[in-house]
């Protein structure tokens, strides 16, 4: 089973321009897909309707053969900006999930120690948030995140915002935990090499007449070094394609 | 070491310039009173209060226990008329932010009652209760509710949108938004529009004391001037200012600041 986009437009009113234009799209289960593309592009757009945020001006988004008529808790979106909740602390943002869904308590500490312990953040569960370094705040989001058990999980830049070396622990870690779990990933980036470090796929956006201007498989073994010649090579062609200007 | 106690020193200094200025200004006024009054005679002795008259006053009120009941009623009155103000006030509130319509249409007028002085509302009370304790908590209610409405509005309003997507897309439903999102995220502003309630509901409170016979701080202004005491009427006045900084520092100020703290805001 998976996730599919057919024909999907999205026109925003106010500013009257197609942020995301006639995107056909299968996602499948188990899958790591990667979305790049200049700002602008729609990037954001297309991850807001597929989490139900947004609604398509035209087509259909399916999850699983039943369309997705609102944000629910089998799409959950890591967001660029952590999105913790300042009143809480670590393990209470952590547990938050699990809470809404009622979720037995004993459950939650377990499953909540268990994503905190694997984002090495454990000695950290009583701290509040504004006393975390932005790379933890974003483990935190994580492993809030992970603990919903999604179908999908959505990430829009979750490590953008967060200095390279910090970063590129972070995308090393999530590529662990996702050869681990095998989640279905669907994860912005407008970093080439973060993509290409870890996708199945990479989608590449553009403002085109149709949306999706390319899907390059990167047929690469994990784990992937980022000097290596094919990995290279691999980065320089969507790089070239996502700088070029798209035929009108 | 020394780094320690300089900072502690400036804890101290702030309070200290406090007092000493609050003693000159003490000082200043007794001089005034003094060459205006006693050598010059500008001013008559029953139109000029001085700091040791208020201060005969404050002892002849508070060993006749008249001060204390003063306080007591008045505070017990303000509490409760602003208890139904934030009761009255957050439930209007909400309803203006829940529903467009209110919004667009109720809202304004909430406003331009707010900017009404609340002593305005002493004919209304006085028709409708009478010269009465339900009176007094009428204007008190008058006087802050509205300002306490616009603040819930502004308050849930002002609550970044990331919040409620990111609990949407966990599963909350809109209940659980509002319970478990937007009531959290907007309580240090809710409270900020709290503070400023209930110092409209304690201004409010002097205007409707003033108008009746309850035994209150506003009342025992009146008898000071009835009786040609001045003394005792800027007395009543200073006791009034202190109350309401106690309940804004002690209950709103440390409230507002472990929040503050909680969630590092500050
Ligand atoms: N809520 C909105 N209302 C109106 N226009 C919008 C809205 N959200 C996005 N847009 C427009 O849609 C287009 C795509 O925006 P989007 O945020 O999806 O881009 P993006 O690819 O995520 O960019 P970035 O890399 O900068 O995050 C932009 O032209 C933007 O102005
Ligand atoms: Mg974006």
């Amino acid at each position: 089973m998976s996730l599919q986009l057919k024909n999907v437009t999205k026109t925003f009113h106010d500013s009257g321009q197609d942020a995301v234009r006639n995107v056909n799209l299968e996602i499948k289960d188990g899958e790591f897909v990667c979305v790049v593309g200049k700002s602008g592009c729609g990037k954001s757009t297309l991850l807001n309707l597929i989490a139900g945020l947004e609604k398509p001006t035209s087509g259909e988004i399916q999850m699983d053969g039943s369309p997705i008529t609102g944000p629910g808790s089998d799409r959950v979106v890591m967001f660029q900006d952590h999105a913790l909740f300042p009143w809480l602390n670590v393990i209470q943002n952590v547990k938050f999930g699990m809470e809404l869904a009622g979720i037995p308590k004993k459950e939650q500490e377990e499953k909540a120690m268990k994503y905190l312990r694997l984002m090495q953040l454990e000695e950290y569960r009583d701290y509040a948030v504004h006393q975390l370094s932005g790379g933890m705040r974003q483990r935190v989001a994580l492993a809030r995140a992970l603990t919903l058990d999604s179908r999908i999980l959505l990430m829009d830049e979750p490590f953008s915002a967060l200095d390279k070396q910090t970063s590129n622990r972070l995308r090393a870690e999530l590529q662990e935990i996702w050869m681990k779990t095998r989640r279905t990933i669907f994860f912005i980036t407008h970093s080439v090499e973060e993509a290409v470090y870890l996708a199945d796929r990479v989608i590449v956006l553009a403002n085109g007449p149709d949306s999706v201007q390319d899907i390059v498989p990167i047929e690469l073994e994990r784990p992937r070094h980022v000097y290596d010649e094919s990995f290279v090579e691999y980065r320089r062609q969507i790089l070239d394609e996502v700088q070029r200007e798209p035929e009108k | 070491m020394t780094e320690k106690i300089s900072k502690k020193d400036t804890a101290i200094y702030p309070l200290l310039q406090q007092f000493l200025f609050l003693l000159g200004v003490v000082a200043l006024w007794q001089l005034l009173y003094f060459v205006g009054v006693d050598v010059l005679d500008i001013w008559k002795p029953y139109a000029m209060p001085s700091p040791a008259g208020v201060w005969k006053s404050l002892v002849r009120l508070v060993e006749s226990g008249t001060l204390l009941a003063a306080i007591g009623n008045s505070l017990l009155r303000g509490m409760i008329g602003f208890l139904i103000s934030v009761a009255a006030g957050m439930l209007l509130g909400f309803l203006m932010e829940h529903f467009r319509f209110l919004h667009q249409n109720m809202r304004p007028f909430v406003m331009g009652v707010q900017t009404l002085p609340s002593v305005c509302w002493v004919p209304f009370s006085i028709l409708w209760f009478g010269l009465s304790e339900q009176a007094i908590i009428f204007v008190v209610v008058m006087g802050s509710a509205f300002s306490i409405a616009i603040a819930t509005d502004n308050a849930i309003r002002n609550v970044p949108p990331i919040y409620k997507k990111a609990a949407l897309t966990m599963g909350a439903t809109q209940q659980q938004v509002y319970r478990k999102v937007i009531l959290h995220a907007c309580l240090p502003e809710l409270i900020s529009g709290l503070k400023q309630g209930w110092s409209f509901a304690w201004r409010a409170l002097m205007s409707g004391e003033v108008m009746t016979t309850c035994i209150g701080l506003g009342q025992t202004l009146i008898t000071g001037r009835n009786l040609a005491d001045i003394n005792q009427v800027m007395l009543v006045m200073i006791v009034i200012v202190l109350v309401g900084i106690l309940i804004d520092q002690l209950f709103f100020r440390s409230l507002e600041r472990s929040i503050h703290k909680k969630r590092g805001l500050s």
